[in-house]
């Protein structure tokens, strides 16, 4: 029930934000400026309601973190560095594209492995039903009873 | 037959996988600050404003930052562990008052008992998100030359700190 609670909790307080948070809301009245801090706050995870974006979520550490955003990008730092910042600190989770390495090899990768086996199976499939003679189930002696049966003469089928 | 247990093969290893995933707590992000030197901070003391602290201050022991709010639900639940271990003495914890106004904080403490060495005031947020925080309460454990060995995220209960972090501590003390 307890956990039940803590759920209902989450649940309803990820819906409110995306209920109101359509985009980030304009801080600063430099145009350019925000469409980077948007732009980059797409590309990071808002760890409370973890399937939002923090350019998605209104959870209170969103708004915080797209702050820290702005505040960078005036500083002057680069993106990249911004992404370095944030990894350094919520780990390769906070990234919405993950990064392509050892631990996230099997994330990149898994999907074609299955496509190709799925393809393989289905083709190894297809080939055998082709070469599946169509008179298996046919035993031969019922076949030499209907070659009798249209006159004996073994072309006759 | 083989025809049978190759699918049937396939079934139990998409089983198991999913087994192991919902078994997983999508909440606990591993923390990258583990094994690495606590972030620095320069912030007031919650009851002496005039007073500052970092971590440098605290070099030389085991402690614990745990990090609470007085508007955070889940610790007041943990509250009562955070005050039983304060009593016992093992490892001194510091809080980190995150995002917090300051009578409340301190009404809070007033009404609940003060488990900590100190509490040190992080209203803005900053020191939190260098710490990586992002579910209060949170609790990282720190040793003699400053570098995090755990953290704990969400409410400490008995168990954790029975099995977890209280023989981490004892072996950061030897």
């Amino acid at each position: 029930m307890y956990k039940l609670l803590i759920l209902l909790y989450f649940i309803v307080g990820c819906a409110a934000g995306s209920a109101t948070a359509a985009e980030a809301q304009p801080v600063s009245d430099d145009p350019v400026l925000e469409q980077r801090v948007l732009q980059l706050s797409n590309e990071l995870r808002c760890l409370v309601c973890q399937n939002q974006t923090i350019a998605d979520s209104q959870a209170e550490l969103a708004v915080d973190l797209r702050n820290q955003v702005r505040v960078q990008l005036r500083q002057g730092k680069s993106e990249a560095e911004i992404l370095d910042y944030m990894v350094e600190r919520y780990g390769d989770f906070v990234r919405y594209r993950p990064p392509v390495k050892m631990q996230t090899l099997v994330l990149w990768i898994g999907p074609f492995v299955l496509l190709a086996g799925g393809m393989f199976a289905l083709l190894r499939y297809l080939r055998r039903r082709r070469q599946m003679p169509d008179t298996d189930d046919v035993s031969q002696r019922r076949l030499d009873e209907a070659v009798q049966l249209l006159g004996g003469k073994e072309d006759g089928r | 037959m083989a025809r049978y247990l190759v699918p049937l093969g396939i079934f139990l290893v998409i089983v198991v996988f999913l087994g192991v995933g919902l078994g997983l707590n999508p909440r606990q992000v591993p923390s990258p600050l583990i094994d690495r030197p606590a972030p620095a901070f320069d912030l007031p003391q919650l009851h002496a404003t005039d007073k500052r602290i970092g971590p440098e201050a605290l070099r030389g022991q085991v402690w614990l930052l745990n990090v609470w709010a007085s508007w955070c639900v889940s610790c007041r639940q943990e509250h009562p562990v955070l005050v039983d271990l304060a009593k016992s003495g093992v490892v001194p914890i510091y809080g980190l008052n995150y995002k917090d106004k300051r009578d409340e904080a301190l009404r809070w403490l007033e009404q609940w008992g003060d488990p900590y060495k100190l509490s040190i005031m992080d209203s803005k947020g900053v020191t939190g998100i260098d710490y990586g925080v992002y579910g209060v309460p949170e609790t990282y454990v720190i040793d003699k030359a400053g570098i995090i060995r755990y953290k704990q995220i969400g409410p400490l209960t008995p168990e954790i700190l029975r099995d977890k972090i209280l023989p981490l501590v004892r072996k950061l003390n030897v």
